[in-house]
């Protein structure tokens, strides 16, 4: 049986990257408690454009928690406080009736605000390219399974491509660090054989590029951890710290 | 050497000066709390510890410069990353919460940071930068902690030590990436028991001279 609450929702309005932003105060009545947190949102906007007023702008896409455009941060919790979940995942039989919800947009100096709850993320962007990939010669496709790779790393290295690059982490980092996004790529690539040639100049053009796009400092809060939506565990950030020291000690090209 | 400079500019190259330099002092806080165990022993202990401490010279010279560098390296590089942290995110959050990663240690560093910065400063001027002709060692310490507010700086800053050392200790580890699934519990455990020894260790020493003498 679905049953309906009322909410009282605080949105963060800002119309454009340079104007000044504020929080809003919306009532949210009869929500059903099935709806998704998006939905719930959809529900909001379509009763302001009746009344006339600017929908509350956000990201999403996929709505299944794969894609990894949705996100904000809900009373504090980047992707409201259920673990392990997207914000297009999380249900409103979470809140109770009578329940006031403060939504902000990611908080970070590389991620600007464009509109409303949408916040531009092009610098994780930035840092893929600057070495999250593997370069390979196209040619006849190689033999399945010419490659051993034991099933524990494979595992690892799934774990870690999990990550759907939402900016949760960065979101919840008390510093704005991105070194859980570019622990899990640096993971996801590195524990493979085909990623190791790259191994030692993708850690550090991803950690230098990062750096430049003015993201924070880890100082190990393991916030990102506790908030990734695909459960990243910061044994990646040190997996991170192990790639980038062996690359300065120990790689020519540094 | 320019791959050293890019090195330590990196954010990482940042993080692994401090763990290098924190468990450094991890080290030095461990051998500093024994020596002052043999206050426990009374007077003449503790003034032979320090004689024979002191009868290495130029070593303890060395020593004590090695300290000070590190010292500086790592209030240096955190009062950097403090900065650099704080500009990371000039807008803040209106509603903000702990989503289960942090502890009052790594959410404190730089405060207790701070604060142990003062007081080593403070604890130098007691008992290193002091005038030592005419008393020893134990009298000296033993008229600074008749007083019941220099037992309570003293106090303060150890729990401060404490609660510091609670996040350093693992997080140097992390930091070098000695990360293990069999042995990370183990490494966090030895993490807070050290906090503890620490905090208790140090602690308890004005507290004992304050009781003794007073
Ligand atoms: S590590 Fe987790 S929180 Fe960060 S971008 Fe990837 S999925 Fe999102
Ligand atoms: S909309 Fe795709 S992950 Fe939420």
């Amino acid at each position: 049986m679905s049953k309906t609450i009322n909410l009282t929702l605080k949105v963060w309005r800002q119309e454009g990257p340079e104007k000044k932003g504020r929080l809003e105060t919306y009532p949210a009545k009869e929500i059903s408690t099935d709806m998704s947190f998006l939905e719930m949102i959809d529900v909001i906007n379509d009763r302001l454009t009746l009344d006339g007023k600017e929908p509350i702008a956000f990201d999403h896409d996929c709505r299944e928690g794969i894609c990894g455009m949705c996100g904000a941060v809900v009373n504090g919790h980047a992707h409201g406080p259920e673990k392990g979940t997207t914000l297009c995942q999380l249900h409103m039989r979470h809140f109770s009736d009578g329940d006031t919800i403060v939504v902000e947009p990611w908080r970070a100096r590389a991620f600007k605000v464009i509109k409303d709850l949408v916040v531009d993320r092009s610098a994780f962007d930035e840092i893929i390219r600057a070495g999250g990939y593997i370069s390979a010669n196209t040619g006849g496709a190689p033999d399945g399974n010419a490659i051993p790779i034991p099933k524990e790393v494979a595992d690892t290295a799934m774990d870690a491509a999990a990550c759907i690059g939402c900016g949760a982490c960065v979101a919840a980092c008390p510093n704005a660090s991105a070194m859980l996004f570019v622990g899990a790529k640096v993971s996801h690539l590195g524990l493979l054989p085909q990623g190791r040639p790259e191994a030692a100049r993708r850690v550090q053009s991803m950690v230098d590029r990062m750096d430049e796009l003015g993201f924070g400092n880890c100082t190990n809060e393991a916030e990102c951890e506790a908030a990734c939506p695909k459960e990243i565990s910061i044994t990646n950030i040190a997996r991170l710290n192990r790639e980038f020291l062996k690359a300065k000690l120990f790689s020519p090209h540094s | 050497m320019n791959w050293v400079v890019n090195a330590l500019k990196a954010a990482i190259g940042k993080k692994l000066m401090m763990a290098v330099t924190g468990l450094a002092f991890c080290g030095f806080l461990t051998v500093h709390l024994i020596g002052n165990l043999t206050l426990y022993g009374g007077r003449d202990l503790f003034n032979s510890y320090a004689e024979h401490l002191h009868s290495l010279g130029p070593l303890v010279t060395v020593f004590e410069l090695v300290l000070l560098a590190l010292a500086i390296v790592h209030v240096l590089v955190g009062l950097t990353l403090f900065y650099e942290n704080w500009r990371a995110r000039p807008v803040r959050y209106c509603m903000n919460k702990w989503a289960g990663g942090r502890t009052i240690g790594s959410a404190t560093m730089p405060y207790t940071g701070l604060i142990l910065l003062a007081f080593v400063i403070l604890h130098l001027m007691n008992f290193h930068f002091v005038d030592k002709t005419g008393r020893t060692i134990f009298e000296i310490v033993a008229g600074a902690f008749a007083q019941p507010w220099y037992v309570a700086v003293y106090v303060v800053a150890v729990i401060a030590g404490a609660i510091h050392v609670s996040h350093g200790f693992w997080s140097a580890f992390q930091t070098v990436g000695a990360s293990h699934p069999k042995y990370m519990p183990l490494i966090r455990g030895v993490g807070i028991l050290f906090s503890l020894i620490v905090g208790i260790g140090f602690g308890a020493i004005p507290i004992y001279v304050y009781v003794a003498v007073t």
